[in-house]
């Protein structure tokens, strides 16, 4: 499955991070990795029971070795991701509900899934969000209250895309997966080590432009990954609505693989990403992951969920908790103490003090922010506009 | 009930409801418009009263949408589809433009294109980008397309019965901003025809016309310019294509003056359009060019600048000032 651009690569790391390890595990075992054909796949991928117990089944078995090296801090780590993302999230929440925000649109129940997914990312990987994503931003080491900025309606992004690689929000849905797909494109010519992660909804699968992405990144044998967290719901309508067949499986016929991850699993979901994300640099291309998880909350805040959803579901959904999942885990195999958990609480507040404290700091713009950056050279009709603005504006300073 | 005050939101719902009662081929579809009624809750207990097969929850690909509602209408029935919201008609340009719009060109007018594109559109809601803008001119520079927006409830209730008759595309835009103001709608009386501009306030000294949300913005102006002194005119265009030049015509030629709001970018704006035709039809009518307030040629502003974007009694009334001093 190799093709010309992928053959002048680098060759991928053989050591460094942990992360790295895990993959490399894998790779010494290129039967193993390989074996994930377009007729062989798994129905859903579970390394941890919502009970908090590890699985080893033959669902799992490809996916495993890729978390082979995750240490009990390791989980630690995810946990500690997990609860910072969701204080973070539920702040945001409060924010809005106070008139601080104009919107949010929160990922409560969908952690697992972004820091899963966030943490088997190499610092080279590009990541292509939508506008849910605070998890995975959260793994990228962008500043929580810079992704308030244009739920804040100060700004349209509030970050510098290629800071942390981590691509601004993108509101109309689908968008995104073309620009990582020929981000991706770009990665292979350049034979760069490394690889592109973009990430959807259930409803933005319906999207032609999700379609053509899966095209393109197909028939180019891009190092893209398609991370679609099925929640269940896009708004009101439910997955029924958008497909009729498991929507991993869509990937088949474009001609790559599908795997459908138990998106409330942090470490099925890591092992999976880092499978997929390996298959990329690998040269081997695309991979769709369906993580399978549910919207906790409203769509968004300015959603009411009560019009169309049945509170039975809900609570079914409340009992696959990604985090207390990995909660009763740590709790039973000794993998965290109670001091940890005491410690990890006054950590999350002191971030969800900060954050509101940023928030209400956030200045509004000036108003000539209108016309910046509307060009990146100039432009006549725009520096004139400009000018008659703020004489407009001055007019009331002098009093006329 | 001939005479009843409601909502804007409430006349479309009740509009949408007649069309549904009244001839069974008529369709509405769009995503979300079903049990939650649509974002807007436009389609509020319709897909209730009429079924599932009347009121279809779309999947979310705007192409898709506007795509099979052709087909649809290839199909004998008229197809009433809303976008969510204004930026998301984009995906579906495609369709609209090189499909919908010429289908009845290209069949030598055998075959005819009764579909509604509903759009809830521009800004002044403190909404994220992609919620808030006014694109349309993009839609009336195309042949084949009709482009309207209604200012008030009896309006929205009528010109939607309007459009949704029309053998013709229609693109029709909702001022979202405006949806939630009352009016009365008299359910006997159609108000006017669908692409004629209405004056909405007697004037002498100058014409403002303007259409959808930015209607209520003049009519304050223009009671502001009368503490003033200054008589102020205002047009309610209603329609974008066609425009009713006649009746600029006939105000600009009493008034002699015009200035033409919207909050759509100027540069190649609605606006543009009627200011180079008036220039033409009232040469030696006018005392004062044909001005322009509207929007920047810059992409809408976060919603923490959107009041100062969006333009307001000042800006309306700097630019009465200015034709006025002519
Ligand atoms: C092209 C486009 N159409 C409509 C919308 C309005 N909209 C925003 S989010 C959303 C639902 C998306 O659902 P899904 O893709 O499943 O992602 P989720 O929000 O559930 O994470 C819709 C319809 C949009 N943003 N873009």
């Amino acid at each position: 499955m190799t093709v010309e651009s992928t053959a002048a690569r680098k060759p991928r790391r053989s050591s460094g991070t942990k992360r790295a390890a895990g993959a490399a595990n894998a790779a010494a075992k290129p039967a193993a990795a390989t074996a994930q054909t377009l007729d062989a796949v798994p129905q859903l991928v579970q390394l941890l029971t919502p009970e908090g117990d590890r699985v080893d089944n033959a669902e799992n078995a490809e996916f495993a070795p890729f978390v082979a090296d995750i240490t009990t801090e390791d989980l630690r780590g995810l946990y500690r991701d997990m609860v910072m993302t969701r204080r973070f999230d539920g702040e945001a929440t409060a924010l809005q509900r106070q008139g601080e925000l104009g919107l949010w649109a929160s990922l409560l129940g969908q952690e697992a899934a972004q820091i899963g997914s966030g943490r088997a990312l190499n610092d080279e990987d590009y990541v292509f969000p939508t506008y849910r994503e605070h998890g995975v931003a959260w793994c990228r080491g962008v500043d929580p209250t810079n992704l308030l900025g244009m739920f804040r309606g100060v700004n349209h992004g509030g970050w510098d895309p290629n800071l942390n690689n981590f691509h601004l929000y993108t509101i109309v849905i689908g968008s995104q997966t073309l620009h990582a797909t020929g981000y991706a494109m770009g990665v292979a010519k350049d034979g760069a080590d490394s690889a592109v992660i973009a990430y959807f909804g259930d409803g933005a699968s319906s999207q032609g432009d999700v379609a053509e992405a899966f095209t393109f990144s197909a028939v180019y044998n891009s190092p893209v990954v398609f991370f679609c967290q099925n929640n269940q719901w896009a708004i009101s309508e439910p997955t029924e609505r958008q497909m009729r067949v498991p929507l991993y499986q869509r990937a088949q016929g474009f001609g790559f693989p599908g795997v459908r991850v138990d998106g409330n699993d942090v470490l099925a979901c890591l092992a999976v990403t880092r499978w997929a994300l390996d298959r990329a640099r690998r040269g081997e291309g695309p991979t769709l992951v369906e993580a399978f998880t549910y919207r906790m909350g409203a769509h968004t805040t300015s959603d009411d969920p009560t019009k169309y959803r049945r509170d039975e579901e809900t609570a079914a959904w409340e009992a696959k908790d990604p985090i207390l999942r990995l909660k009763a885990h740590l709790l039973a195999t000794g993998g965290a103490d109670e001091a940890f958990f005491t410690e990890l609480e006054a950590e999350s507040e002191a971030m969800g003090k900060r954050v509101r404290e940023a928030v209400r700091a956030m200045p509004d713009p000036d108003t000539m922010a209108i016309f910046e950056n509307v060009y990146a050279d100039g432009h006549a009709l725009v520096d004139e506009e400009r000018a008659q603005f703020a004489a407009y504006l001055a007019s009331f300073e002098e009093g006329h | 009930m001939a005479v009843e005050k409601m909502s804007i939101a409430k006349a479309l719902n009740e509009s949408l409801r007649k069309a549904l009662e009244q001839d069974p081929k008529v369709l509405i579809m769009g995503e979300d418009v079903g049990k939650l009624g649509g974002v807007f809750r436009i389609t509020d207990g319709l897909q209730k009263d009429f079924g599932e097969e009347r009121v279809i929850d779309t999947p979310l690909a705007e192409s898709g949408i506007v795509g099979t509602a052709i087909g649809l209408a290839l199909r004998g029935y008229r197809p009433v589809v809303e976008i969510q919201f204004d930026g998301f008609v984009f995906p579906a340009y495609d369709q609209i433009v090189t499909q919908l719009a010429k289908m009845h060109a290209r069949a030598l007018g055998k075959v005819k294109m009764p579909v509604v594109v509903r759009i809830p559109y521009a800004g002044g809601i403190g909404a994220v980008e992609h919620h808030s803008e006014s694109p349309e001119a993009l839609f009336a520079h195309v042949p084949g397309l009709k482009v309207v927006s209604p200012s008030n409830a009896s309006d929205a209730y009528w010109m939607l019965q309007q459009a949704i008759l029309s053998d013709d595309p229609v693109i029709f835009f909702e001022p979202k901003r405006r949806y939630w103001d009352k009016g009365e709608v008299d359910f006997d009386a159609i108000p006017g025809e669908l692409h004629k501009a209405r004056v909405s306030r007697e004037g002498s000294d100058v014409t403002l016309a303007a259409y959808g949300p930015m209607v209520k913005v003049c009519l304050e102006a223009a009671a502001a310019a009368a503490e003033e002194g200054k008589s102020v005119e205002v047009l309610d265009l209603r329609s974008m294509s066609p425009v009713d030049f006649d009746g600029i015509q006939a105000s600009v030629e009493k008034t002699r003056r015009l200035v033409v709001v919207h909050e759509a970018p100027v540069f190649l704006g609605v606006g543009a359009e009627i200011a180079a035709r008036i220039t033409e039809r009232c040469f030696y009518h006018l005392e004062a060019p044909v001005l322009r307030v509207g929007g920047f040629h810059a992409p809408y502003p976060p919603a923490r600048l959107e009041d100062e974007y969006l333009p307001g009694l000042d800006r309306v009334l700097d630019a009465v000032d200015r034709s006025l001093a002519y």
